[in-house]
């Protein structure tokens, strides 16, 4: 992966995560009256996939999307609006930070009902015959008819890439506990490409310069969320800080993305905390 | 020639996949076609055959609406819906109110009666009447469903269909009685309007003025301001006939219609019963002899 390519990366990562750090503090001081899912430690999946899509998708998340969001090129006014209940969120004011939607990026929203919106996509990609994201957590899943809807787009060799953002926690219930088998194997015996990765955005992007957008593809990616799973507070456990660790790496230049991303969001933050 | 409404319906999907829309379901090129409703065309493009997943065909519907195809969904019994109406009721049924974004599906949702056990026999519409979001209509007749389908094509909403077997072989359209000053006021919805049409001619004869106003659709109820005036000048007050558990629909517009007339509505529906796959368990819809005991009881013991 070229420099240039990695910092582009790192850009789009920044603005996800300060955004979340952001969110993070507003939460602390009760701003919000809906239900927050912070994506921040998650970011580089977004941010990395989003650069290297060679055609713009159809994108269906679920609840922890405001990564995708940002990444893809969703309006931040716009989201921090929704997450504010007002009607010029991009969810109408309707979604709060779970239901989040942007009609610009292709973004659809996500009822609630834990994994539909990989059904959802496969028939999306079925009908169109688009480049489609499915992204799903590693809860999600297990939902049996996830898992069904990844086998028949194996069988129609559907144009869809899944993402299973694994961070090993349903809410707090590791995998360990839940199952014996992992996603990528699954994905393999019903005929679709599987792959067990890092979220490294070297890793990702290694990955997908060999995949042809045009085919069903799964990406079992490795990942930490940061936060709780709902709110504002951190677990207990270890965790590795991919974020914090590109930032060291890219030196100054990393710091510079940082301080004028920060800059950037805190301004339109204030402004629009200022309006609600 | 008068066409038969499974005809109609043959002939509504064709056009539907000429026109470049899909039609997707499980078994649709199977022995039967769907009691002879599916065109004939295994290899047509348009008509998309679904593994047995039925949770997932629903979210699979979903995301042809999403992007314009204008699903016809054939869910083959109406039992199923079980499964099949999670992520409908739930998705389709929202998407307009939370995002502004239509996911128009037409949901063909066949019942069946008799010696077919206790999931697949009669209508369950009252699964999706719960739901605010999804419209749902009864069509009996040929015209009804050119209707019911004209009605989803020129709008971007969803249609759940609470087809019929029974019914398939209907040519005729049915007609509303109405007395000036009825005794008793029937509400028959789906395969009930066959047996209320026979019994409403047989309490006639005998003397129990009995009006009776056919029902196409559930949600939104079209019981019209005159239906209820003549229900208000009724002797002993309305009943509401349905193919569901009286827990379905039926108790539903029961109290509306109460509300609306003062008039005590009752219900007759399948019993609260779970049917078997013998016809010595089956759960049918009311008859016309058990409408015609239930109304002479009615008014025996009022």
């Amino acid at each position: 992966m070229t420099q240039d390519l990695k910092i582009e990366i790192f850009k789009k990562a920044s603005l996800s995560r300060i955004f979340e750090e952001i969110v993070y503090d507003n939460i602390k001081k009760s701003a919000f009256l809906c239900p927050i899912y912070l994506s921040a430690g998650q970011e580089f999946i977004p941010a990395t996939i989003s650069t290297i899509t060679k055609t713009p998708p159809l994108i269906f998340a679920q609840h922890r999307a405001h990564h995708t969001y940002l990444s893809f090129g969703g309006d931040v006014i716009e989201l921090i609006d929704e997450l504010l209940g007002k009607k010029t969120g991009c969810a109408n004011g309707m979604g709060g930070s779970a239901s989040i939607q942007s009609k610009k990026i292709n973004m659809f929203g996500h009822d609630g009902l834990m994994g539909n919106q990989i059904p959802i996509a496969v028939g999306a990609a079925f009908s169109s015959g688009k480049f489609t994201l499915g992204i799903m957590g590693d809860a999600s899943a297990e939902e049996d008819y996830v898992m069904s809807s990844i086998a028949w787009a194996g069988f129609k060799k559907l144009p869809i890439l899944f993402i299973v953002e694994d961070n090993n926690l349903s809410i707090l219930t590791k995998k360990e506990v839940r199952r014996n088998w992992d996603m990528h194997t699954f994905a393999k015996s019903v005929n679709v490409d599987g792959y067990n990765i890092s979220d490294d955005p070297t890793e990702i992007y290694n990955n997908l310069s060999e995949y042809d957008f045009k085919s069903p593809r799964l990406l079992n990616i490795n990942t930490t969320r940061l936060f709780w799973h709902s709110g504002a507070g951190k677990d207990s456990y270890e965790r590795l800080d991919r974020y914090e660790k590109i930032k060291k790496e890219l030196g100054s230049v990393g710091d510079d993305i940082y301080t004028t991303t920060k800059e950037s969001l805190d301004t339109i933050w204030k402004q629009r905390l200022e309006t609600r | 020639m008068e066409t038969t409404l499974r005809d109609t319906i043959k002939s509504t999907l064709r056009n539907h996949i000429d026109s470049g829309y899909q039609i997707f379901g499980q078994c649709l090129t199977a022995v039967g076609w769907v009691g002879g409703t599916i065109p004939e065309l295994p290899d047509h493009h348009n008509i998309i055959e679904l593994p047995m997943a039925d949770v997932m065909a629903g979210g699979i519907v979903v995301g042809s609406a999403l992007v314009g195809k204008r699903p016809i969904y054939v869910v083959r019994y109406q039992g199923f819906q079980w499964y099949n109406s999670a992520i409908i009721a739930n998705y389709a049924g929202k998407t307009k109110e939370m995002w502004g974004v239509d996911c128009p599906i037409f949901i063909r949702s066949i019942s069946m009666e008799g010696g077919i056990g206790p999931v697949a026999g009669s209508s369950h519409h009252g699964i999706y009447f719960r739901m605010p979001g999804i419209k749902i209509a009864a069509p009996m007749t040929p015209m009804e469903y050119n209707d019911v389908y004209s009605f989803y094509i020129n709008n971007a909403e969803s249609v759940y269909v609470s087809e019929h077997r029974k019914s398939y072989d209907r040519k005729t359209e049915f007609v509303d009685k109405i007395e000036l000053n009825p005794d008793i006021v029937l509400f028959p919805f789906s395969i009930t309007r066959f047996e209320c049409e026979a019994a409403e001619v047989e309490l006639t004869s005998q003397g129990i003025k009995t009006s009776l106003f056919n029902q196409l659709w559930i949600n939104p109820l079209k019981i019209g301001d005159d239906q209820v005036e003549n229900l208000k000048r009724s002797k002993y007050g309305g009943i509401v006939l349905d193919d569901d558990y009286p827990n379905g629909i039926a108790k539903q517009i029961a109290y509306e219609l109460m509300l609306r007339s003062g008039k005590p509505v009752r219900v007759l529906c399948i019993e609260e019963k779970s049917a078997g796959f013998q016809p010595c368990n089956d759960n049918l819809p009311p008859s016309k002899e058990k409408i015609i005991s239930f109304i002479k009881n009615l008014i025996e013991c009022s």
